[in-house]
């Protein structure tokens, strides 16, 4: 047998087809923009959706089953589990996208400034940085909710802190790699100024892997919202957030597990969506996971 | 490696000294007086003002500063306004149950992990790596503190196997001891677990898809040995790396599991400091908490070396 009469006997590289893996991909990337798209309507909607006024008390029905009345049951005073789930969505999406929103635009300018300006600006933010990653995100969280104060704004500033330094090494990584292209040093040659290449050339091709990051983030500021929440340093009762509806359930786990699995379930499913939408966001964005993609 | 390790130290010293800025920071970041917040108005005003004499919060804040640091430096983090004991002993009394606690979580999550991560990744699309990546997912979107409700709700409120709070030193009582650590353990071990069953599966498809890989199969090794002669080791650096990542978030969740469980360890200390407005105590154990993470992660680092020569420091 020759040399060209081997090529269709070749040993045969067994591959997983691409088909099952895109069609799995898909999949939970629609289920993902489901969820999402559903608890953003259900956050938006809250006041028509909630079949009850999430904090009134009925002291007379508390702690009531499931029900054609109280579809999720009734909680410790009778107020409607369901109606605060719903209410609570707001609290969640608001800590997630905010936080992540105000970390995002921190954090991107803090690396815009340290990559650009590099020398000792860069060695001192980059070390701020680092310094704030040495905390273990929730116990800064929680010792900054501690000094902040309990509450929604507290929170907030709290989870935008934590998730500052990953936004601003990311972005000085773009900036480092970015400026060191040809056609920014044909911008510079043409004498644009700085700002102008910031902001005209840096900043467009730096986005992808900063909307990945920022992406992937949301679900874990929503989890961190609960726990600050659960521990008490959320939104304060009798609002309503999921965290802290939890926190007030754990007492009534045995005469009334539907006032935590409620709200678990809604803070799960939440964020299982959220992962899928940013696991996705990645897929469409990241040119190494596309080409894995391709490979598996 | 000694040369390694000197320089990783170098490099933590200016990280060291942001930290503890950070730390200090944190007292003066309450908004209006710390003293007013930590006291009710109630309190005498000359009971405020001692306590703020003492706290040396009545001098300028560079000189607050130093001072505070020099007593870090000689190991002095402080008291605790509460019972006034110092910091330092206060983390003593509750450290035993946070290291059993954290390493029987470690210890679950390698158990759950290595098996699945490498089942997963052997039987690639198949239905078991179904079921583990479906594990895997779980694990990462499951608050932790939801995952301890519904095992105090299935094993402690409705089995009734396994206690659902409190603390026996499993030195002094072994088999109550680790009764009373498995629920806490479990819920902070499946979340790690989730986190390495997903980062080794992918390592070792990378892995499994190098020459060697086909080399070592070519030669008639068996599956299993060529898994655990050739693709185990060279997928164990990313692992680390991730188990180095995730001591963070195994602290973090530590905090809960200790609170939910009513376990008196350090995670449990700042919970209650935080509600006391016990501000030196947070201080205190914040600090220690994030110098044993820096010495944590670096350890991680020195780790790599040993694990794969090739790695140079530069």
């Amino acid at each position: 047998m020759g040399g060209p009469e081997m090529a269709p006997h070749a040993p045969h590289v067994r591959r997983a087809p691409a088909k099952p893996w895109r069609s799995s991909s898909s999949l939970s990337a629609r289920l993902g923009v489901v969820i999402l798209v559903a608890a953003l309507a259900v956050a938006v909607g809250a006041p028509a959706v909630a079949p009850h006024d999430p904090l009134k008390q009925n002291l007379g029905n508390a702690l009531a089953r499931p029900a054609a009345a109280h579809w999720l049951g009734t909680d410790n005073v009778g107020r409607d589990v369901l109606s605060r789930v719903v209410w609570g969505t707001r609290v969640s999406l608001v800590a997630g996208f905010v936080s992540v929103a105000m970390a995002l635009v921190a954090g991107s300018m803090l690396g815009l400034v340290a990559g650009y300006c590099g020398g000792r600006i860069d060695g001192l933010l980059m070390r701020a940085m680092d310094a704030v990653l040495s905390f273990p995100p929730l116990v800064l969280a929680l010792a900054l909710g501690a000094v902040l104060g309990a509450g929604l704004t507290g929170v907030l500033i709290a989870l935008a802190v934590v998730y500052t330094p990953t936004f601003a090494r990311l972005m000085r990584g773009q900036v480092l790699s970015i400026t060191a292209r040809d056609y920014v040093d044909a911008a510079r040659a043409l004498g644009a100024p700085a700002w102008r290449i910031a902001w005209r050339h840096v900043l467009p091709n730096a986005t992808a892997p900063i909307v990945v990051q920022a992406s992937l983030s949301v679900a874990f500021a929503i989890l961190a919202e609960a726990s600050l929440s659960f521990l008490g340093l959320g939104i304060q009762p009798p609002a309503a957030s999921w965290g802290s509806m939890i926190n007030a359930g754990r007492g009534y786990l045995q005469q009334a597990p539907w006032i935590v699995f409620g709200p678990g379930a809604a803070l799960f499913v939440t964020v299982v969506g959220l992962n899928f939408v940013g696991d996705a966001v990645r897929d469409a964005l990241d040119p190494r996971v596309r080409e894995q993609g391709r490979q598996v | 490696m000694a040369q390694v390790v000197a320089r990783r130290l170098l490099a933590t010293i200016p990280v060291l000294l942001l930290v503890t800025a950070g730390v200090f920071t944190l007292l003066h970041l309450t908004p209006g007086d710390p003293i007013d917040a930590m006291m009710a108005e109630s309190v005498d005003a000359s009971v405020k003002e001692n306590l703020r004499k003492e706290l040396g919060l009545d001098r300028p804040i560079p000189v607050q500063y130093a001072a505070w640091m020099g007593r870090v430096l000689r190991g002095d983090l402080g008291r605790s306004i509460r019972n006034g004991e110092p910091v330092i002993e206060n983390v003593g009394r509750r450290i035993r149950p946070s290291l059993q606690l954290a390493a029987l979580a470690m210890t679950i999550s390698l158990a759950i992990a290595f098996p699945v991560g490498i089942v997963s990744a052997v039987r690639r699309n198949r239905p078991v790596d179904r079921v583990g990546t479906t594990f895997a997912l779980f694990g990462i979107c499951m608050p932790n503190f939801l995952l301890a409700l519904l095992l105090i709700f299935v094993f402690g409120v409705t089995l009734r196997w396994l206690p659902i709070s409190g603390y026996t030193d499993p030195l002094e009582d072994p088999v109550a001891g680790l009764r009373s650590l498995v629920l806490p353990a479990v819920t902070l071990g499946l979340a790690l677990a989730a986190v390495v069953t997903r980062t080794l599966r992918s390592s070792l498809l990378e892995a499994l898809a190098e020459d060697y890989v086909r080399t070592a199969r070519a030669k008639g090794l068996s599956e299993g040995r060529v898994v655990r002669g050739h693709v185990l080791k060279n997928a164990l650096i990313p692992v680390v790396t991730v188990l180095g990542l995730q001591l963070g978030t195994l602290i973090g969740g530590a905090v809960i599991t200790e609170y939910v469980f009513a376990l008196p360890g350090v995670g449990r200390l700042v919970v209650d400091a935080v509600f006391a407005r016990d501000y030196p105590l947070v201080q205190g154990v914040v600090l220690l908490i994030a110098v044993g993470f820096i010495v944590s992660n670096l350890c991680v680092d020195i780790l790599y070396g040993f694990i794969d020569p090739r790695i140079r420091y530069h």
